[in-house]
């Protein structure tokens, strides 16, 4: 959220909403500057007020045990102690939260390579390729959009059983990687790219992966990038299908682990706190990066098509 | 684009594309090449996807217990018992669904409206938009197990922020937000409006940017007032993008679970506890598939209908130009909002 990302984030000057002089020539321009002073003042209160429950996560789990059940509320650490940090990414506990950061970084990035190759070799068949059944496949890729996931949990799950995926890391990578969503995004951008480049290449002698692999993609590189991303930001955060399919201490992901943190340490807020900054730090991360992805990725998937 | 020129093939491409329908044509029509790139996608798609829900099906119509070694067809019992009054799933799941009804009614009108607001208070080029639509959006890249810890200690009754800055305001300052109602679904539905209302705002903010500023300058030559361009204006502007955000935040409301397993636990007793809660737990805690995988497909068909209702209500006021396309994409980012409500 630099100013660096700012500038490509703009819309073309053509689409942007009401502008302030054109709305009211009448208006004197104190009055529009009290307007502009008003909202500037409006949004950063709502800002603030909105963002402190996270500040006083990371300010909580910088206090001691007792500081951190005292009231009133302090909004800074006295004193300032990494001692729930010390505790939570200790080893030897049952709760092994460095164990659990590592299970979830390799679930959600496997998966999300997992979800952009199987989506985009898919999406580029349904979007450049003839043949028989295409219709009926596409079709019934965009139909299980509508189905909510929640009739696939109980079949899933015996489902994973029987490959004895029960309490593996697996179990959280692929049964939820056949991504509707990613097939439908990716087959749009490929429509959309100029079709002369592929042809090109074919008339070169590139034959059809060739084609995919050192035309179609390079140059999907943002639509690519921001499936991965929604992809990895969708698994990491997951919390039903870790909760019930993962049972041992050391398989955990993160967000299965904090719930049993919580349940172990009920009124440790320090620890808990500790636990869920941890937790934050990899989503914060990406979203500062690429806050232009991830934003554009979701509003674009409300307006287009 | 390293590759070698070979000689030409033979069935390259005829040169009169260019005149016709952007359309590939016969270079694409031959081979198994289609269905080479479609096999990873498809091998997970029929496994996880398409074969479970045939598979639950069949599962919902056996007495399906995990633990126990003989699993038999007891037809359509699993349903009738679901709408059984006395039967033992009937309370329990029809109370879940009562849960699940009481918060959609609740969360999903204020995240229609806040975000709405806060779009319109942000649909003007001003410095810093930026920065303000990222806060905003901010607490949903957070998943929801840090989001429903972090609310526990906020609302925690003795020690938590909230009834303490309540209590400073003059207001009850021992409410128990966690285990006793109707605070509890205020807990529940102010947490979601808090964590989710980024993702609408964010929607809504660039269906606003669509809008053609030409029709504001020309309401406003006609004299319309900033209400009558909402209302004339941006309100038909953004049917489309509002008939999208309602489906899928009613469908995300009605699939919610984590802020109910970890905020609440269900509590008090299991009022709070969610249908997708109540199937897991039926399903997965106490094994009993059959009845889980009943409930679960007939919470997606009252989903359906609602979907269908919600689709219905807006396609009557839509512009029918917009219509056509937009329709698969509606439920698009129900993988973004999966579980979140």
């Amino acid at each position: 959220m630099s100013a660096s990302t700012t500038s490509s984030l703009e819309t073309s000057p053509g689409t942007t909403g009401p502008d302030r002089p054109s709305r009211a020539p009448t208006a004197e321009p104190t009055r529009l500057k009290v307007r502009r002073v008003l909202r500037y003042v409006v949004l950063i209160a709502l800002a603030v007020v909105f963002i402190s429950p996270l500040i006083f996560m990371i300010v909580t789990s910088f206090k001691t045990r007792a500081d951190a059940a005292s009231l009133p509320p302090s909004w800074w650490p006295t004193p300032f102690s990494t001692d729930a940090y010390a505790t939570v990414l200790g080893a030897g506990t049952d709760t092994p939260v460095l164990r659990w950061f590592a299970n979830s970084m390799i679930a959600a990035t496997c998966h999300a390579a997992l979800v952009v190759a199987t989506s985009a070799l898919a999406a580029y068949a349904l979007a450049r390729m003839e043949f028989r059944g295409k219709k009926i496949v596409f079709g019934a890729i965009i139909a299980t959009l509508f189905v909510p996931p929640v009739i696939l949990i109980i079949p899933n799950y015996l489902i994973v059983g029987q490959l004895y995926w029960l309490d593996t890391l697996i179990a959280i990578i692929v049964p939820t990687a056949a991504s509707a969503f990613g097939v439908f995004f990716l087959r749009q951008f490929f429509i959309g790219l100029p079709v002369e480049l592929e042809e090109a290449a074919r008339l070169d002698g590139a034959n059809r992966w060739q084609v995919f692999w050192k035309v179609v993609l390079p140059l999907s590189r943002p639509a690519l990038v921001t499936l991965g991303m929604l992809a990895f930001l969708t698994n990491y955060n997951d919390f039903l299908w870790p909760v019930y399919v993962l049972f041992s201490p050391e398989t955990q992901t993160l967000p299965a682990g904090l719930s049993t943190l919580q349940t172990a340490n009920a009124v440790r807020y320090d620890l808990l706190m500790a636990g869920a900054v941890v937790a934050s730090v990899p989503v914060l991360v990406l979203y500062m990066g690429a806050q232009r992805f991830i934003i554009e990725g979701v509003s674009r998937s409300g307006l287009k098509g | 684009m390293a590759t070698t020129v070979t000689a030409p093939r033979s069935e390259t491409v005829s040169d009169d594309r260019r005149g016709g329908a952007p359309r590939r044509r016969d270079i694409n029509s031959v081979g198994i090449a289609p269905w080479l790139f479609l096999a990873p996608y498809l091998v997970l798609f029929v496994a996880f996807v398409l074969g479970p829900i045939v598979y639950g099906l069949y599962i919902s119509l056996h007495r399906y217990d995990f633990t126990l070694p003989n699993k038999p067809f007891v037809g359509l019992e699993n349903y009738t018992d679901l709408f059984t009054p006395g039967s033992i799933t009937f309370s329990s799941f029809w109370r879940a669904m009562r849960a699940t009804g009481i918060f959609t009614v609740f969360s999903v009108p204020l995240l229609l409206v806040v975000p709405l607001v806060i779009a319109l208070t942000m649909n003007k080029k001003f410095p810093g938009r930026n920065l303000f639509r990222a806060v905003f959006f901010a607490p949903y890249v957070l998943g929801v197990a840090v989001i429903a810890i972090l609310w526990r200690y906020l609302l925690d009754s003795n020690i938590g922020l909230v009834n303490y800055y309540l209590g400073l305001l003059g207001l009850p300052d021992d409410t128990a937000w966690t285990t006793s109602t109707p605070a509890a679904w205020f807990a529940l539905v102010g947490v979601t409006v808090w964590w989710t209302l980024g993702f609408n705002a964010v929607i809504y903010l660039a269906g606003l940017q669509d809008i053609p500023r030409e029709l504001y300058e020309a309401a406003e030559m006609d004299g319309a007032s900033r209400w009558q361009q909402f209302r004339h204006v941006t309100l038909p502007g953004l049917m489309p993008v509002l008939s999208f955000v309602t489906m899928t935040t009613i469908i995300a409301s009605a699939n919610m679970f984590g802020q109910s397993y970890l905020i609440t636990k269900g509590a008090p007793g299991t009022e709070t506890r969610t249908a997708i809660y109540q199937i897991a737990e039926t399903g997965l805690r106490n094994y009993q598939m059959g009845s889980a995988a009943a409930m679960s497909y007939v919470l997606t068909l009252f989903l359906i209908l609602l979907s269908l209702l919600v689709f219905w209500l807006f396609r009557d006021r839509q512009t029918p130009k917009k219509q056509k396309a937009g329709v698969p994409l509606q439920a698009a980012p129900m993988m973004l909002r999966q579980g979140r409500g």
